[in-house]
Order: structure tokens, then sequence, then C-alpha cells
């Protein structure tokens, strides 16, 4: 999906405004966003950071198909447009309804599971928007986790971190939304989500792939609250 | 005087004393280093935030009695949910459990409340103790993961106790049938909720004026020895007061407003002691200045049963 062709893409001037004011997508989003924070209660606390124009990977830990979209909706409106979620292209293309809120509602870039070559192309569309200055949303586990803790990372992180130093890495922690809607149920409960975002970390020169990984995880996994 | 122009007498006494509260956290605000040294500013605006919160509190109550009996179940129906949210939020539960609080928090909480609009009390004193009692854990036990079982089961029943069953014996109060007292039940629970959140009020005061022996730190830091016998008293006396809105006699106000805030205490008190071993300061965020609905309404739930049967036992037919 190229970026020229949404119309939320922070185009200057007075074609920009009246595209993101008279396109409804961002009324959509605002709706969703809504009823997101509506029906999870949602609780952002900003521990080690605070919500700021500028390139981020937001990394979180992944338990339910909505987590993007809570954190989507603490985000302030016009930080929202400039933060694309990476999210799975099998389950975002598998219908009209999908493909329209996955491309044009939350500009989301879409790799693929399941591709072979996996260096080639899912880091060729998160690369470019950070280029264009936008920031991503990346769950580095890959995949949902029902049980607590975290899985191993992936090392997309890694590779965006090294090609983009300057991006700020901020962990994510999302509590409780998993148990909300977890995998394969179709009614939600409604508990109260929290969304704790910790200090951003940044890539340091000649650094590892292991190193950063952990040092990530790590700094996730000290957001989660004590278990009982 | 009929109880509604004795409720409006109430609700614009109570609001009276809410525009005096504002006046003193304005002025408290706007003199903090001269007045009062040495107090943060931070303690100054929870006061005003606690006040501002109390309005609408107050404000909502109001709006559920002039709504009438399916205002007020209602309006509990909805404390019920957000604390049962709240309560779940913080505890442990599995997997297996996602059907079981399907069936917490939308079968049990509406019937429950249902029943309270039905007037059905036999039934209503029995759904959550007996019938959800055994029949959770039947719903859990077919999720198929038996880790820390009887733990989970145990921790919604008690959610499910506290959050729904005890407070639902506020609107329940609307059922009862006092001779002589037809028509004035939205009074009892009106003396019901002002006496337990004025002893909460006032511990607050008692507790930030004169405060010095820390009942037990490890469980809530707040509460002083002159806290709780200074609200206490204070709360008893303002109940003993309000005996002409009752079907009691002044010295048996007394009794039940001392009886129903020392239950309150100790609500607040074991609520505590639950979200101490959680590790966490308030239940939520709902209410700015008080922490979460749980929070604002502990007391209540460990003092409406207990009330209720006061008055069922004593004053019924």
């Amino acid at each position: 999906m190229s970026k020229s062709k949404t119309p939320m893409s922070g185009l200057p001037g007075f074609r920009g405004v009246v595209a993101r004011y008279m396109a409804p997508e961002p009324f959509v989003a605002s709706v969703l966003c809504g009823f997101a924070r509506l029906l999870t209660g949602v609780r952002a606390v900003w521990l080690g950071c605070v919500p700021e124009n500028q390139p981020r990977i937001y990394f979180a830990n992944h338990s339910s198909h909505g987590d993007f979209l809570l954190i989507w909706s603490v985000l302030p409106p016009d930080l929202r447009w400039r933060t694309r979620p990476v999210a799975a292209a099998d389950y975002w293309q598998r219908d009209a309804l999908r493909r329209y809120l996955a491309q044009r509602v939350f500009r989301a870039v879409l790799v693929d599971r399941v591709v072979k070559h996996f260096h080639a192309s899912p880091l060729e569309a998160m690369d470019q928007a950070l280029h264009a200055g936008d920031s991503l949303i990346l769950f580095p586990e890959g995949t949902r986790n029902p049980e607590r803790g975290l899985l191993t990372f992936k090392s997309g992180l890694y590779h965006l971190a090294k090609a983009h130093p300057g991006v700020e890495l901020v962990p994510v922690w999302i509590e409780n939304l998993g148990r909300a809607m977890p995998k394969g149920s179709l009614i939600p409960v409604p508990l109260l989500c929290s969304l704790t975002f910790g200090s951003p970390l940044t890539f340091e020169r000649g650094e590892g792939k292991e190193t950063l990984l952990s040092r990530a995880r790590k700094a996730l996994l000290a957001l989660e609250p004590p278990g009982d | 005087m009929t109880t509604s122009e004795t409720l409006y007498g109430i609700f614009g006494a109570v609001f009276s004393m809410l525009l005096v509260a504002s006046l003193i956290g304005v002025t408290l605000k706007k003199l903090n280093h001269r007045l009062v040294p040495g107090v943060p500013p931070a303690v100054i605006d929870n006061l005003n935030a606690r006040i501002q919160a109390w309005w609408v509190m107050v404000g909502l109550l109001g709006l559920g009695l002039w709504l009438g009996e399916s205002g007020i179940i209602g309006l509990f129906a909805f404390v019920s949910f957000q604390c049962l949210r709240e309560f779940v939020s913080l505890t442990h539960t599995r997997r297996g459990d996602h059907r079981t609080l399907l069936w917490s928090f939308f079968f049990f909480l509406p019937l429950q409340y249902t029943l309270v609009a039905s007037h059905w009390y036999g039934l209503f004193s029995i759904l959550i103790p007996v019938y959800g009692f055994l029949l959770l854990p039947i719903s859990s036990s077919l999720g198929r993961d038996t880790t820390r079982f009887l733990e989970r089961t145990a921790k919604l029943q008690w959610g499910l106790m506290i959050c729904v069953y005890a407070l639902s014996h506020v609107p329940a109060l609307m059922a009862l049938e006092i001779p002589d007292y037809s028509g004035r039940n939205a009074l009892l629970m009106v003396f019901l909720l002002l006496t337990v959140q004025s002893s909460d009020v006032f511990q607050y005061v008692w507790g930030k004026l004169y405060g010095r022996h820390r009942l037990a730190s490890s469980i809530s830091p707040s509460k002083t020895l002159e806290g709780l016998i200074g609200g206490i008293l204070s709360a008893t006396a303002l109940g003993t007061a309000l005996w002409w809105i009752t079907p009691f006699r002044p010295w048996q106000a007394a009794i039940i407003a001392l009886i129903i805030n020392v239950m309150g205490f100790f609500g607040g008190y074991v609520l505590s002691a639950i979200k101490r071993d959680r590790g966490v300061k308030d239940w939520g965020t709902l209410i700015e200045g008080h922490g979460g609905m749980l929070d604002r309404v502990d007391s209540i739930t460990f003092s409406a049963p207990v009330f209720f049967h006061l008055v069922r036992y004593g004053w019924t037919v």
C-alpha cells in the first residue's frame, strides 16, 4: 500500500486540511476509538515519556486483535494520524470491510506473515513509513500470546532500529485486553484495560541483534503489573 | 411534609453543604501557604477534586430519586456493573473463566436487579449466594482448566457478593412494607447513604485535622484513630438527627447509625486489605479524587445488607 493514496497522509496546506476533514475515515476512526475507550475504560499511563510528534516505534505485548486500536485510541488525534499499526496481511485482507479499515482508516502497514523471503518485503513497507516521518505500532512477538509474560521477539524490531537509529523505541504494556476478548471468543467481558508507556530506548551504535532485542524485551516486561 | 418535600429539603441542605465545602476548597487553594503552612498543594487539589466529584454523585443520586424506583434501580445496577468491572480487572482469571465472567456480568447482575424491581424477596436473597455459588463453578469447570481453580472460583464469587449482591440491598429498601411509612422508603435509602457516606467524609476531615495515631499503615496509610472515632461519632450524630425521616425513634436511629457506620468503616478496611494485596492504591480512576467506583461505595457494600435486615426484621409486618 502506498502512502500517497490515502487521504490522511499529512498533505500540507489547504487541500490537506480539506482532505482530512471531508473524508469519512477520520470520523470512522474517532467512532471506533471512542467505542474502544468506552468498552475498555482504558487508562493510559505515560510513565517514561509523553506523547510527542516524532517518529517512534511503539512496541507492545500482543494478546488480542484489538491491541493496536487501544494504543491508537489513547494517542492524541494529531499523533494518531501519523502512527501506523503493523498488522498481519492475511487477517486484514480477508474481506472488503477489513481491507477498508486497515488501508484507509488505520493506514496499517500490512505484512505477510507467511512470505518465504522474510527479510525483503515486510520490513521495506515499515522502513518507508519511518522514512516518511510516521510512527509505527509493532508487536514484536509476532503472534497473539494467551499467557502472561512475553514470547521471544522477532528480529524486525532490531532491523528497523538499526536502519533508523534516531527513532525512539517506546515499550507499551497492554493489560487486560487479552482477558477481555481472548482468542476465539465472540463476546468481550467488560474489563478495564490499561496501557503503560515506558521510557524510550534507542539503538546504540554497534549493538547486536540479541542485545537490543533482549533489552527491549526486558523494558517491556518491566511494565507488566505483578502477577498474583 | 410529603416525601418529595422532605427530599427537596434534604438535597437542598446537602447542596448547601457542598457549596460551603467548595468555597472552603477554593479559598484554601488561593491562600494555601499563608493559611495552612505545611500542607502540600496536592492535598488541597485532591480535596477540591473530591468536592467536585461529590457534586456529580449527589446530582446523579438526586436524578435517580426524581425518576423514582426504576431510576434508583438503574443507578445501582450501573454502580454494581462498574464495581464488578473494577473488581474483576484486578483479580486473576484465566481463559477458562471467560464464560463464567460473561454469565456474571450479563446474566446474574441484570437478574439480581430485575428481582429487586419485581420485589421477589425470596429469590433476590438467594440468587447469588446459592445459585450463583453453584452454577458459576460449573461453567468454569467446563473451561477444563484446573490451575488455581478453587481460588479463581472463590474470588469471582466474592466479587459478585460484594459488588452485586450486597449493593443491591440499597435499592431493595424500596420494596420493604413498613406500616405507617408507605411511599416514604426513598427516605430510608437517603438515611443509609447520607449516614454512611458522611462517615467517610467525617473520617477524612477528622483524620486530616487531628489524625496522629495510624491505625494500620500496612492496610490503609491514611486511616487514623482520631479520624475513625471522630468520623463515626459525627456521622452517628448526623444519623440520629435524621430520625424524623425514618420509621425509627431517635435512640433507635442512633444505634442503627452507629452499627452501619462501624460496618461501613470495616467495608473500607477489608477492601483496602484486598487492594494492598494486589499492590494498588485505588480500584480504578472513574471518580476524580476518590479513585474508582468501588473506592466510593466500599462502605455501602458492608452496611447496606445489615441495614436492610435490621429494618426488615424490626419494622416490617
